[in-house]
C-alpha cells in the first residue's frame, strides 16, 4: 500500500471513529433532553385540557372534558405517560399535535421546510456579507472603513431581532408598500394557486431581517482572525517582498480565515433558529418558529416536546458538520492524524 | 513598525474606552432613576390626546389610549434592567458553582459537568426559554429561571479553565509547600483572580439577558400585558404599525438597543480594567 492511500485510510478511520463517538453523544443528550423536558412539562400549571379546548370553554361540558382527558391519557400517572410517549418516540412517532390535530412529525416536517428556506437564504447572505465586511475591516484596520464596519457590527449585536423586523416592516411594507405586511402566502388564495413568486415575495423581509442581524458575529470574528494572520511572520515577509492588497489577502489570508468562518456559521444554527422564531413572529411567516410559539402559548405539549428534540438535532447537525469540515479540510489536522 | 504612534494610540483608545464607559453608566443611571421617579399619571388614559406623533410635549408620541410613550418606555427599561439583573446574577452563581465543582471535584465530575454544559447548549436558547416559560406558566418567574438556566454554560467554562490554571500556578504550589491551609490559599490566591473574572462575566451576561427578556415577552410568554415592559410595548405596536404609527415601535426599540449597548460597553471597559493583559488591545 502506498503511503498516500495508507494516510487516507487512517483519516477515514479517524472520521468514522469521530462520527461514532458523536452519534453516541447525540443519543445520550437526546435521551436526557427528552426525560428532562417531559418531567418539566408534566409539572406545568397550564391545564392541557383547557389549552386543547381554547376559546370553546363555555360550550364544552364537564363530561366532555373528562372524555378529552381520557382520550389523550392526561389523567394517567406521569411515569405511565412518559413510557407511552417514550416507546412511541423510539418508533419515530412523536404523538399527535393538539392544536393542529395532525401527527407532530408531519407538522414539524411541513413547517421546517418553509423555515429552512428562510434560514438558508439568510445563512448564506449573512455569511457572505459578514465575511466580506470582516475582510474589508481587517485589511483597512484603524482606518475609517474599519471604524464604520466595527461600529455597525457592535450596534447590530445589541439590536433585538424583532425590532429590526418591525423597522423593515414599517419602511418597506407600510411606507413604501413594496412587500405584503404579513403571512407566508397571500390571504384568501387557495394553496395550489400560490406561485413561487408569491412565496419569494413574502419571504424577502423575514430573510432580510435575519441576515442583517446575523452579519455582526461573523464579521467581527473574521476581522479579528485576519488581523492576527496579517500580523504573522509570513505576511510580514510577503509584504517585504512587495506583495500587497488583494493578492496578499488571496495568497496568505483567505485560506487561513475561510475555515474558522465557515465553522462559526455552522455552529450558529441555534442562534439562527432563535432569530427565525422572532422574525416569523413579526411577519406571521408560517414556519417552525411560529409553531414553537403557538405550542408554548396554547399548551400543545406533544408538539413542544417534538420541537425541542428536533431543534436539538438541528443544532447538533451544525456542530457535527463544522467538526467534520475541520477534520477533512484542514491539512494540519490530517498531518496530526498521521503522527 | 512605527513604535511611537502605537504608544500614542494606546493611551488614546484607553481614554476613549473610559469616556464611552462613563457615558454608558450615565445613560443607565438616568434610565434607572427615570423609571423610579417618573410618576405613573402619564400612563393613565387620556382620550383627548390619542395617537399623537412625537412632539415637544410628548417626546415619543402617544399610543391609542393617549398614554405617553416616553414614560412607558422609561418604565419599561427599568423593568428590563431589573429582570436582566436578576437573571444575570443567578446565571453567574450557577456558572461559579459548576465551574468550581468541575475544576476541583476530580475527573468524573468534570466529565459529567462538561456533558451537562453540552446538554444546555444543545437546544437553542429561545426554545429552552419558551419551554421554561411554559412550564412556569409565564410571568416574571419563568423569565428569570429561563435566563438563569440558559446563560451560565460559557461563563462556567471560563471559571473552570481559570481555576484549573490557578491550581497549577507556581505561587499556589509554593503556598501549599509552605503549609498554608486550602482555605487560606483559596482566599488569598484564588479569589483575587476569580472574583473580577466572575464580575466581568456577569456584566457581559447582562446585554444577552435583557435581549432575551424582551424577546420572550415580545412573543407573549413573558411578562403580563399589564406590565410596561419593552417587549409588551413592541408586540402591542404591531397591531398599529399598518396605520402608520411608526413611533410606537421605533423609540422604545431604539432605547432598548442603547441600553443593551451601554451594558456591553460598560462590561468591556470593566473587562479591560480587570485584566491588565488586555490593556494592549
Amino acid at each position: 500500500m502506498s503511503k498516500a492511500s495508507e494516510r487516507r485510510n487512517y483519516t477515514l478511520l479517524q472520521v468514522t471513529k469521530a462520527l461514532l463517538w458523536k452519534a453516541l453523544r447525540l443519543a445520550s443528550l437526546l435521551a436526557a433532553i427528552s426525560i428532562v423536558s417531559f418531567v418539566l412539562v408534566s409539572n406545568s400549571p397550564v391545564d392541557p385540557v383547557q389549552a386543547y379546548i381554547g376559546a370553546d370553554m363555555l360550550v364544552v361540558s364537564h363530561e366532555q372534558r373528562e372524555l378529552i382527558a381520557s382520550y389523550w391519557g392526561l389523567d394517567d400517572p406521569p411515569a405511565e405517560q412518559f413510557m407511552r410517549w417514550g416507546s412511541a418516540l423510539l418508533h419515530g412517532d412523536l404523538g399527535v399535535s393538539m392544536i393542529y390535530r395532525q401527527p407532530v412529525i408531519e407538522v414539524i416536517g411541513e413547517r421546517f421546510v418553509s423555515s429552512l428556506s428562510l434560514m438558508a437564504v439568510s445563512w448564506l447572505l449573512s455569511g457572505v456579507i459578514g465575511f466580506t465586511a470582516g475582510v474589508l475591516a481587517a485589511m483597512n484596520k484603524d482606518r475609517w472603513l474599519d471604524r464604520i464596519i466595527k461600529w455597525y457590527c457592535y450596534a447590530l449585536a445589541s439590536t433585538p431581532t424583532f425590532w429590526m423586523g418591525l423597522l423593515l416592516l414599517i419602511v418597506f411594507a407600510v411606507w413604501l408598500g413594496w412587500f405584503p405586511v404579513a403571512l407566508g402566502v397571500p390571504a384568501g388564495k387557495l394553496a395550489e394557486d400560490v406561485s413561487l413568486f408569491d412565496r419569494l415575495r413574502h419571504m424577502i423581509l423575514p430573510a432580510l431581517t435575519l441576515s442583517i442581524v446575523g452579519i455582526s458575529s461573523i464579521a467581527l470574528h473574521t476581522r479579528q482572525k485576519l488581523i492576527d494572520v496579517l500580523d504573522s511572520d509570513y505576511v510580514w515577509f510577503a509584504k517585504a517582498r512587495g506583495e500587497q492588497g488583494f493578492t496578499l489577502f488571496f495568497r496568505h489570508g483567505l485560506r487561513n480565515i475561510a475555515l474558522p468562518a465557515l465553522t462559526l456559521q455552522f455552529t450558529s444554527f441555534g442562534e439562527l433558529f432563535g432569530g427565525a422564531v422572532l422574525a416569523e413572529q413579526v411577519f406571521s411567516y408560517p414556519g417552525l418558529g411560529q409553531a414553537t410559539v403557538e405550542a408554548g402559548l396554547r399548551g400543545d405539549v406533544p408538539l413542544l416536546l417534538g420541537i425541542v428534540l428536533f431543534t436539538a438535532m438541528f443544532v447538533f447537525a451544525g456542530n457535527a458538520i463544522a467538526d467534520i469540515l475541520y477534520r477533512t479540510v484542514d491539512p494540519r489536522m490530517k498531518e496530526r492524524g498521521t503522527l | 513598525m512605527k513604535p511611537v504612534p502605537v504608544l500614542k494610540q494606546r493611551s488614546f483608545s484607553g481614554r476613549r474606552a473610559l469616556w464611552s464607559g462613563g457615558i454608558s453608566v450615565l445613560y443607565l443611571a438616568i434610565a434607572a432613576a427615570g423609571g423610579l421617579l417618573l410618576g405613573s399619571e402619564a400612563l393613565s388614559t387620556h382620550l383627548g390626546s390619542r395617537n399623537l406623533a412625537p412632539s415637544l410635549e410628548h417626546l415619543f408620541g402617544t399610543d391609542w389610549l393617549g398614554r405617553d410613550m416616553f414614560t412607558r418606555t422609561v418604565k419599561g427599561l427599568g423593568l428590563s434592567m431589573a429582570v436582566g439583573f436578576l437573571g444575570a446574577i443567578s446565571s453567574s452563581v450557577i456558572a461559579a458553582v459548576v465551574g468550581l465543582l468541575a475544576a476541583t471535584m476530580g475527573k468524573a465530575a468534570d466529565r459529567f459537568l462538561s456533558w451537562l454544559i453540552d446538554l444546555f447548549l444543545s437546544v437553542p436558547h429561545l426554545v429552552t426559554l419558551i419551554l421554561i416559560a411554559f412550564v412556569c406558566g409565564g410571568g416574571l418567574k419563568g423569565i428569570v429561571i429561563g435566563i438563569a438556566c440558559t446563560h451560565w454554560p460559557s461563563l462556567a467554562r471560563v471559571i473552570r479553565a481559570e481555576v484549573m490554571q490557578l491550581r497549577s500556578a507556581e505561587f499556589v504550589l509554593v503556598s501549599q509547600r509552605l503549609g498554608k491551609s486550602r482555605l487560606w490559599i483559596a482566599m488569598h490566591h484564588m479569589a483575587p483572580h476569580l472574583v473580577p473574572q466572575l464580575l466581568v462575566g456577569m456584566l457581559l451576561l447582562f446585554p444577552h439577558a435583557i435581549l432575551h427578556e424582551a424577546a420572550i415577552t415580545f412573543i407573549g410568554l413573558g411578562l403580563s400585558p399589564h406590565q410596561p415592559a419593552i417587549g409588551i410595548i413592541l408586540s402591542e405596536s404591531m397591531r398599529y404599525l399598518s396605520t402608520g404609527m411608526w413611533w410606537l415601535a421605533f423609540f422604545p426599540g431604539l432605547c432598548l438597543l442603547f441600553t443593551v449597548r451601554a451594558f456591553g460597553m460598560f462590561g468591556e471597559l470593566m473587562k479591560r480594567l480587570a485584566d491588565a493583559r488586555g490593556l494592549h488591545d
